[in-house]
């Protein structure tokens, strides 16, 4: 199972955190002070698991920004290290060349996406075309939500 | 007019400092919160989107979790989407306001449009309560088996958390999740298999249900790998990896222990395992998920080859990742197939060496499990060339790893030696004093080698000065002073040993340099003088260098050290008909069992206040002292091993080598020392001169017994002060007496030490320590006394612990019909077994204590503490009164 999601830039800001253990704000800081220190010195060459706690940190860098899960020790990495980058495409998909800025101004569009990908801890999409909607249809209406969002914040 | 969100953002991020932005935050609070206070419609989903930002950025924002639920409860998607959101962002399951959404969700669940069931769905996966998960449980269900995909896959992980919350309401989707099992859409599928996985998990009976699909899921995993590209389901060149990946595990579920089920899925798992392509990490995502299946269902012999033959591969790809899961697999299987991993050894031993820590882990912890009797020479080598350059943090643990391996292994004697003396010159410091105690033990038991040894020894130790040798020093210096004379003869030299001669006097002189060392911690120089003393008597001719030697400690700052060179000083003026016994060889001793270590390991800190020694290193050289010395039988060193009882933990340890001084048969002399050393142990007074009181009180009715004219007991008898004829007394009063005002004597009464001491020497049999994870739960003064002994039957799994409670009785009556009930909180679940028997018995009966073990697995483990209730009844045997007892009780940190 997933514990939680951090996507963090490399001077320690959390971006984005989305938690599957209820944890109160002052651990939550700590974890994410503790992964972002375990995760940004690590040379590119070495493995993508880090030992934490009783879990594994599961991490992968893209740019100046850490993706790191959270999750038991008898999960599979290789599968969830392939579900950060599929991950990563979904959000390259959504909003076209993703960069952090994307992340920060429209983090509840981000929050959208996690939610269609992760559930409960466990993953829920399987392929780029996440989208609960046939392959045709699935680009006009993520289209049609977005500009729902859009409008909220008018 | 409001600030809009992105203006909000953009402003934030202009902020120069930190408390421009915190006066950025406090002005828009206000202003939300007079929005608020407005109850403005409109603008409702706008500011609680601005709180979750300013929830981002980890300021207060709990005035706004109402307007989630209000936002939940609006009718349009755009604020339900924001309502949920805030919910899930500001809200967490542990808040009471998520019991007022639970209307509205179920509400949504109901709705007709699938996006806002999926948002309830969605909400209900990541923040569902127990008492939540009870009320939407038959809505969760019913939507298993909704027409549209996307509802249905939403519902299939939803479900997985409530049969988390609340394991029990996992028979109400049995059906639906089986079901499901058949459905076309794919990522239906990943999601109802993930769900047929959880409520494996809750109860392992479930798995015969899903027993029965597994021809089906065959079947789809099937044309899956042989299903040509499609870019819908393609990831990294594979179809469906995820899906690929979860069904492997299921079949591992569902084929473990299960022979039918095995043989219908050994087909399509070596099928998987020889057609993946792993050039890219989703094909090694497969085929690592597979060869765990192979290994955790009941495969044929061929089946396994071919999982182990891929995890070979696995440890020769230039990828870290992959090299770091085969590493972790084959730690797996070693205990399974040793020999298959055994060929991969040249392999893992360079993984120990990697640059990456996370690899040099996992390939220590195989190496670790690698080792045998025909490989431990050369993987010991390699663990000492590891040793110089490993980590400072994995030195400790490679020290006891090596010791323990090379204890249980080791092919003859004299490597045994040969490898101890290595370890202890590399580790330096690392080394645990349990290991030096342990070389010890080995060295005395073997008379054979011990001139051999002390001549490795001798000559480690003078290659190796400095902080990191003192531990070695401290070793080397009690062998040299016991075994003195065989070092030197050159009658015990063993074949093919080098010629390498010592001395007398090159022994003498590099005891005399360690003494004169000023950075040498204090502990260490005891151990030393003590060794000096015994050398005069082992070579006469060397007695005045040595008599040199002890008095440059005379005047030593430290207590312990300046009195014992004192002491030694007077004895030597005696003349050899004092020191002769008195400095004899010590006898061969007993070492306790290695679970008695671990009791003495924890004394480590204790030890610390009795060395006095500034540097870390001297406060466990003091430690190893207490060791050392105390394995010797004269008096000194059964007074000296009080700085050791300065902790409370100290007693267990003199239990133990008092054990071994008195079944060495140490005659009246050893009776003697054992009442001295008792009190001490006793009381285990934080004040040396305390202690030395205690052997006063204690010693003085023991000398009655003891024969007077043994110098032995002479010297003990120091502490008779109806004993003035002993002229060593003279001294040892006088330091005794210094305070104006002493202490008092402690609080054990004389006889009973004297008992212990004087007339069952020969079987002190001090209580066994406890076992870690042990601690008492519930205890009545004179009545019964619970104790828990927790273990962790699956290290891969921390949330199971399995508890022994051990029931005894210190009344004088048994307690009949015992029973314990537990109750552990929801996230918990709990099964006991039965007990060993109905009735404890009474103290006296000297019936064994009765034993239940009891399975707790906590759900959420490393967030919620174990907790636990206790309710016992019993029927007084006495009496005929039924008690009734509850407790609570609160387990250890880490449990």
């Amino acid at each position: 199972m997933i514990r939680f999601l951090l996507m963090q830039n490399r001077q320690g800001k959390t971006r984005l955190a989305k938690y599957y253990v209820p944890l109160d704000d002052d651990e939550k800081h700590q974890l994410e002070y503790e992964v972002h220190r375990l995760v940004v010195n690590r040379d590119p060459k070495f493995t993508n698991f880090v030992e934490f706690r009783n879990y594994k940190i599961i991490y992968r860098r893209y740019a100046g920004l850490f993706f790191s899960l959270c999750v038991d020790v008898n999960d599979n990495e290789l599968a969830l290290l392939e579900a950060i980058h599929l991950f990563v495409e979904v959000l390259d998909h959504y909003f076209g060349s993703v960069c952090e800025l994307d992340l920060v101004f429209n983090f509840h569009k981000a929050y959208t996406v996690i939610d269609e990908f992760i559930l409960a801890g466990e993953i829920q999409a399987r392929s780029i075309h996440w989208s609960p909607y046939d392959r045709e249809t699935s680009k006009k209406q993520i289209m049609e939500r977005l500009e729902e969002l859009e409008k909220v914040k008018d | 007019m409001s600030m809009r969100l992105r203006e909000l953002i953009r402003a934030v991020r202009q902020c120069k400092t930190t408390a421009e932005e915190r006066a950025l935050i406090a002005k828009q609070s206000a202003a939300i919160r007079n929005s608020l206070k407005d109850q403005d419609a409109a603008y409702r989903h706008r500011n609680v989107a601005k709180l979750m930002f300013m929830h981002m950025l980890g300021y207060p924002t709990h005035f706004g979790q109402m307007e989630c639920v209000k936002l939940i409860a609006a009718v349009g998607f755009p604020e339900k989407r924001i309502g949920y959101l805030g919910l899930m962002i500001l809200l967490d399951e542990r808040q009471e306001v998520t019991m007022l959404v639970t209307n509205s969700i179920k509400n949504d669940l109901g709705h007709k449009n699938h996006f806002i069931v999926g948002l309830g769905l969605c909400a209900l996966g990541n923040i569902c309560t127990a008492e939540m998960a009870r009320d939407v449980a038959p809505e969760v269900a019913a939507l298993l088996a909704s027409k549209n995909s996307y509802i249905r896959k939403k519902a299939a992980l939803c479900a997985i958390r409530v049969v988390k919350k609340v394991p029990e309401l996992a028979e109400g989707f049995l059906e639906n999740a089986s079901a499901l099992l058949a459905d076309r859409h794919h990522g239906v599928l990943l999601c109802a298999v993930t769900l047929a996985l959880q409520l494996c998990y809750v109860d392992a009976n479930h798995a015969t249900t899903f027993r029965k699909h597994v021809p089906i899921l065959v079947r789809i995993l099937k044309s899956l790998i042989h299903s040509g590209y499609s870019a819908e389901h393609d990831v990294g060149g594979h179809a469906d990896p995820f899906l690929q990946v979860k069904m492997l595990r299921l079949f591992r579920v569902l084929g473990a222990g299960d022979a039918e089920a095995s043989d219908a899925m050994s087909d399509i798992l070596a099928n998987v395992a020889s057609n993946t392509d792993g050039s890219k990490n989703a094909g090694n995502a497969i085929l690592y998920e597979a060869v765990e299946s192979i290994m955790g269902v009941e495969s044929v012999g061929g089946l396994r080859v071919l999982a182990i033959n891929i995890l070979g591969r696995f440890l020769a790809n230039k990828d870290n990742n992959i090299r770091y899961v085969a590493l972790n697999t084959l730690a797996k299987v070693v205990a399974v197939d040793t020999q298959a991993v055994q060929r991969h050894r040249h392999t893992i031993v360079e993984c120990v060496k990697d640059s990456d820590v996370t690899i040099r882990r996992s390939a220590l912890q195989l190496v670790y499990n690698l080792v045998n009797e025909n490989n431990i020479v050369t993987l010991a080598k390699e663990l000492l060339d590891y040793l110089t350059v490993a980590d400072l943090e994995f030195k400790a643990d490679l020290c006891r790893r090596i010791a323990e391996l090379v204890a249980r292994f080791a092919p003859s004697k004299r490597w045994h030696v040969d490898t101890l003396v290595e370890l202890m010159s590399k580790g330096g410091a690392h080394v645990a004093d349990e290991e030096c105690r342990a070389f010890a033990h080995l060295v005395s038991a073997t008379p054979e080698l011990q001139g051999y040894a002390g001549r490795a020894l001798y000559k480690a130790s003078f290659e190796m000065r400095g902080e990191s040798g003192w531990k070695l020093a401290a070793v080397a210096a009690w062998v040299v002073g016991e075994y003195g004379d065989a070092v030197v003869s050159r009658s015990n030299r063993l074949e093919d040993e080098e010629g390498f001669v010592a001395s007398p006097k090159d022994l003498v002189s590099l005891l005399e340099s360690i003494v004169l060392d000023a950075a040498v911690p204090h502990a260490v120089k005891q151990v030393v003088v003590t060794a000096l003393a015994k050398l005069s008597v082992r070579f006469p001719s060397e007695a005045s260098d040595v008599k040199r030697a002890v008095s440059h400690a005379t005047d030593s700052l430290n207590l312990e050290l300046q009195q014992r060179s004192c002491e030694f000083i007077k004895i030597f003026e005696r003349g050899p008909s004092l020191t002769g016994p008195l400095l004899e060889r010590m006898p061969a001793f007993e070492v306790k069992s290695s679970s008695a270590y671990s009791g003495i390991g924890i004394e480590g800190g204790g030890g610390k206040g009795g060395g006095g020694g500034k540097a870390p290193a001297a406060a466990s050289g003091a430690d190893l002292l207490g060791d050392l010395m105390s394995l010797d039988d004269d008096a000194g060193a059964v007074r000296g091993s009080g700085s050791a009882a300065a902790a409370t933990s100290g007693a267990n340890l003199l239990d133990d080598l008092l054990g071994g001084d008195m079944g060495g048969g140490g005659g009246g002399g050893g009776g003697g020392g054992g009442v001295g050393g008792f009190s001490a142990a006793g009381s285990a007074p934080a004040d040396p001169l305390a202690d030395l009181f205690g052997g006063v009180g204690a010693t003085a009715p023991a000398t009655a017994p003891a024969p007077a004219a043994d110098p032995v007991m002479d010297l003990l008898g120091m502490a008779a002060p109806a004993a003035p004829a002993a002229a060593p007394v003279d001294f040892m009063m006088g330091m005794g007496a210094a305070p104006p005002a002493p202490p008092p004597p402690p609080p054990i009464d004389p006889m009973a030490a004297l008992d212990i001491g004087g007339f069952s020497a020969p079987a002190p049999a001090p209580a066994p320590p406890p076992p870690p994870g042990s601690f008492t739960a519930y205890e009545k003064d004179g009545g019964l006394r619970v104790v828990f002994a927790c273990t962790k039957p699956d290290p891969m799994d921390p949330s199971e612990t399995c508890v022994l409670a051990t029931y005894a009785n210190s009344g004088a009556s048994p307690l009949r019909s015992f029973t314990l009930q537990a109750a552990v909180p929801k996230t918990m679940s709990l099964s006991l077994e039965p007990a060993s028997g109905a009735d404890v018995p009474g103290a006296g009966s000297g019936g064994a204590p009765t034993t239940q073990r009891l399975r707790v697995k906590n759900a959420q483990h490393g967030v919620k503490p174990l907790a636990m209730r206790l309710r016992m009844q019993w029927t007084d045997a006495a009496s005929g009164a039924v008690v009734v007892e509850q407790a609570t009780v609160s387990f250890p940190p880490g449990m």
